[in-house]
């Protein structure tokens, strides 16, 4: 029998989630349905926008000098996922909190506000890079704002995400620790044993499956058998949410939610954020899995950056004044590109350091 | 007719145990699965329970008794219809029967429990003193097991970042009982029992130490870890490095590591040369207790990440241990553990005693062997076995591992790399065999490393 929709889903607090199963899984949902968006200033707003945009026409810089052969190896962008770290961590508090994320994390360094320039430098293997150089694209860290990678392992991040908020828990810090990871990594076994101790020792995590739609090319119907990710936590009692990924003020909405979740002691929280990446995979994907019709669908329809472009302009901000904006992302980003190709690469020397800390 | 109750093995290891407390008594009616005594290995107190009917006749040792060998008779219970009060002890007629065997009757080893392979790998022999003791310092005797769990204790008392997290750490007290009494000092948040989930806690151990802790992350055994590799390799090995210095990862793995006892192929195996080979790692391997303790701590104290290799077969084993408020020994450094001229043998954890015990049967023969014990494979101390290649030009390797791609291979390239001029003949490796560890007595004694083997190495290298 169907259940009937019942006030309580609507009415009560986090508090009774230990007493009521069905209420416990899906109460986070049922908050953030009640009120779905976050009501920003106009300068917030402008802010958010400002970094989605910075992040888009820093990946867009990235793919070309890639072209030029001035990147090398594996470079995942981030364009098209931009709400999603903007708006999520726009949430966190950066003195306490950690973040922590997979392969394609030039987005999330961004949007912690880390500078573009040692991190375009990083990507063109320069010395000035934010790992030196001895990184690359997948595994940049920066322990000062409290991101601690750039994991080119998929799922690896998830575990080492829990050991994170184990810390902040060990420490009694009140930090939350934030584990980005896809739709593909949400298939690793190792993701489920930490759920399982996440859980299990209620450790103050969020696990955020970007859900772009693909794991690599194997479209997610393809791949999973579960393709609500939101409901891949109810095993283990982690309260899930759907969030639409393409708007940065229903991904700060719902982050704000879990975050009260988590900082409240209840344990993990995992949202799935429903997003689209628009270029491929790596720069070597051949596109052959997926049409161009439908990336262009999104694109036109779904676009977070035009999405909160319409939404600026409806409180009264001038499209000039957004141009204004836009040339001043575009110069910031063609600084760190010309600051990137033109740091020295690392001296022959650094080949030998930071293998160990210490001499024996 | 009576029926024998004798000391039963209770572990794959156990030789001895000690009768810790009679739960009946003489004259006692007893059904299956009664509980009769309980038995305390090195491991653990175990219960051990009846699996027959009848009256307990007599109890042949007394509670308290320690030392009692595996297999003595230590009750009779009289069956039914018999009289308990008459029941004898029986005489020590296995033992009579072994030592003059009738003729045309089966000899009386057939009866005997099959010898493992790892039997050979025990050494009673004493080990010196380490060079980093002071003269003067009063020495205690401390199983190798103890050593570990104080190294863990003191660390953990001076530092509030460490933290200790595996299988069975907490309540169970360690599945090899290393762990032992941390809880209770320390308390569930810094001792913390984990699911059975491997990759899972390697990854929080190695998250919570790039996080600011300290972790030594046991492992029941090193063959699960293999399960957890990834995140040793991948998240603790290479961060320092991949991000410029930036981000540590002070981290210890640590639990025993090579063949026990009769475990078979996929519980026994040396991953020395496996973690050896990555940049990035520190990878200890320790002998006595003296060595466990001091490089424990180090390791604990370290900034690197740490493979911390132990031995099953060794935890028991006492030795001299140094009476020391902060005993801390230097990392990535060799041990001269006999000096001697002719020839030299390499070798690391479990290797050092058959090492040792080859060098006194050679000294019989007029052979003055010198004997290293690496401790640490990596960084390797190059500098001590080529000084002592340079004396005694000649060199074998012993290594409880498989020989292909081994410690022992690196320390033969080494030597003819660096030290080619030095050597009056070519460097020899004894391990294991190149096989899959087999289950069957006679098999694993053939497959492992003993004594013996090295002893003849050593002479094939003196050319005798």
């Amino acid at each position: 029998m169907p259940k009937a929709k019942t006030p309580v889903a609507e009415t009560a607090t986090v508090a009774d989630a230990s007493t009521d199963e069905d209420f416990a899984l899906h109460s986070l949902q049922a908050a953030l349905d009640a009120d779905k968006r976050y009501e920003p200033s106009k300068e917030e707003l402008l802010h958010f926008y400002e970094q989605m945009l910075l992040i888009r026409r820093f990946e867009e810089k990235a793919g070309q000098l890639y072209g030029l052969g001035l990147i090398g190896g594996f470079c995942h962008l981030y364009i098209g996922q931009e709400a999603v770290a903007v708006g999520l961590q726009s949430a966190l508090d950066g003195s306490k909190d950690s973040v922590i994320t997979g392969y394609r994390d030039h987005g999330h360094m961004l949007a912690y506000g880390i500078d573009p320039k040692v991190i375009m430098a990083e990507l063109t293997g320069r010395e000035a890079g934010i790992s030196k150089g001895k990184g690359g694209s997948m595994h940049m860290f920066s322990v000062e704002h409290r991101f601690y990678g750039g994991h080119g392992i998929v799922g690896a991040q998830v575990s080492l995400g829990a050991g994170l908020a184990f810390a902040h828990k060990y420490r009694e810090d009140g930090g939350v620790a934030m584990a980005y990871f896809g739709d593909g990594a949400a298939n690793q076994g190792q993701v489920y044993e930490s759920f399982n101790m996440a859980a299990l020792w209620k450790l103050p995590i969020i696990f955020v499956i970007e859900n772009n739609g693909y794991a690599m090319g194997t479209a997610v119907k393809r791949g999973s058998a579960e393709t609500h990710f939101h409901r891949r936590g109810t095993a283990f009692r982690i309260p899930g949410m759907s969030v639409d990924g393409m708007d940065v003020l229903e991904v700060r909405k719902a982050a704000e939610v879990a975050l009260e979740y988590v900082r409240g002691g209840n344990g993990p929280v995992l949202m799935e954020l429903n997003t689209y990446r628009y270029r491929g995979h790596s720069m070597s994907d051949p596109a052959k899995y997926r049409s161009r019709e439908e990336v262009q669908d999104v694109r036109e329809k779904r676009d977070p950056i035009e999405h909160a472009k319409a939404e600026l302009m409806g409180m009264g901000v001038t499209e000039e004044s957004l141009k204004e904006l836009d040339k001043r992302v575009r110069s910031q980003v063609a600084q760190s590109a010309d600051f990137a190709e033109n740091s020295p690469e690392p001296v022959a020397s650094e080949l030998y350091t930071d293998v160990l800390v210490e001499s024996y | 007719m009576a029926i024998e109750l004798k000391m039963p093995a209770l572990s794959p290891t156990m030789e001895e145990g000690k009768l810790a407390k009679w739960l009946v008594k003489e004259g006692d009616e007893v059904s299956s699965g009664d509980i009769l005594a309980e038995i305390e290995t090195d491991k653990a107190t175990m219960e051990f329970e009846s699996i027959d009917e009848g009256v307990v006749g007599k109890i042949l040792v007394a509670e308290g008794t320690e030392g009692v060998k595996v297999g003595t008779v230590i009750a009779v219970l009289a069956g039914e219809g018999e009289d308990a009060s008459s029941v004898e002890a029986p005489a020590a007629k296995a033992e009579e029967s072994a030592e003059a065997p009738q003729s045309g009757e089966k000899p009386a080893e057939d009866k005997k429990p099959a010898e493992s392979g790892t039997a050979n790998l025990h050494s009673d022999i004493k080990t010196p003193r380490g060079p980093e003791v002071p003269h003067g310092t009063n020495m205690k005797t401390s199983t190798v097991r103890d050593a570990l769990r104080d190294a863990m204790a003191e660390e953990m008392r001076r530092d509030d970042r460490v933290f200790v997290m595996g299988e069975e750490v907490a309540e169970y007290q360690g599945a090899y009982k290393v762990t032992q009494g941390l809880l209770a000092e320390f308390g569930p948040t810094r001792v913390i029992d984990t699911p059975i989930t491997e990759y899972g806690f390697a990854g929080i151990g190695t998250g919570a130490a790039m996080g600011g802790l300290r972790p030594v992350i046991e492992f029941m055994t090193f063959n699960f870890a293999m399960q957890a590799i990834d995140h040793i390799i991948n998240s603790a090995a290479k961060t320092n490095y991949m991000s410029g210095g930036q981000m540590r990862c002070p981290i210890v793995f640590r639990g025993p590591n090579g063949a026990a006892s009769r475990v078979g192929a996929q519980h026994s195996q040396n991953y020395g040369p496996w973690y050896a080979n990555v940049p990035g790692l520190v990878v200890i391997a320790p002998y006595d207790a003296s060595d466990a303790k001091g490089l424990l701590k180090a390791a604990i104290r370290s900034d690197d990440p740490v493979v911390f290799l132990e031995n099953e077969l060794i935890y028991g084993r006492s030795f001299e241990l140094p009476e020391l408020d902060d005993h801390v020994l230097p990392i990535g450094k060799a041990r001269v553990m006999r000096e001697g001229k002719d020839v030299t043998i390499v070798s690391y954890s479990i290797g050092v005693g058959l090492a040792l015990e080859a060098a006194e049967t050679l000294a019989e023969e007029g052979l003055d062997v010198e004997v290293i014990d690496l401790r640490t494979l990596r960084p390797l101390d190059k500098e001590t076995v080529l000084a002592s290649l340079a004396k005694t030009n000649r060199l074998v390797v012993a290594e409880e591992g498989f020989p292909v791609c081994s410690i022992a291979s690196e320390i033969s390239a080494i030597c003819m790399e660096e030290g080619f001029d030095d050597l009056d003949a070519p460097v020899v490796r004894v391990c294991n065999e190149d096989v899959p560890l087999p289950y069957a007595a006679n098999l694993e004694k053939l497959a492992l490393i003993d004594a013996k083997r090295v002893v003849e190495a050593v002479k094939k290298v003196c050319y005798r």
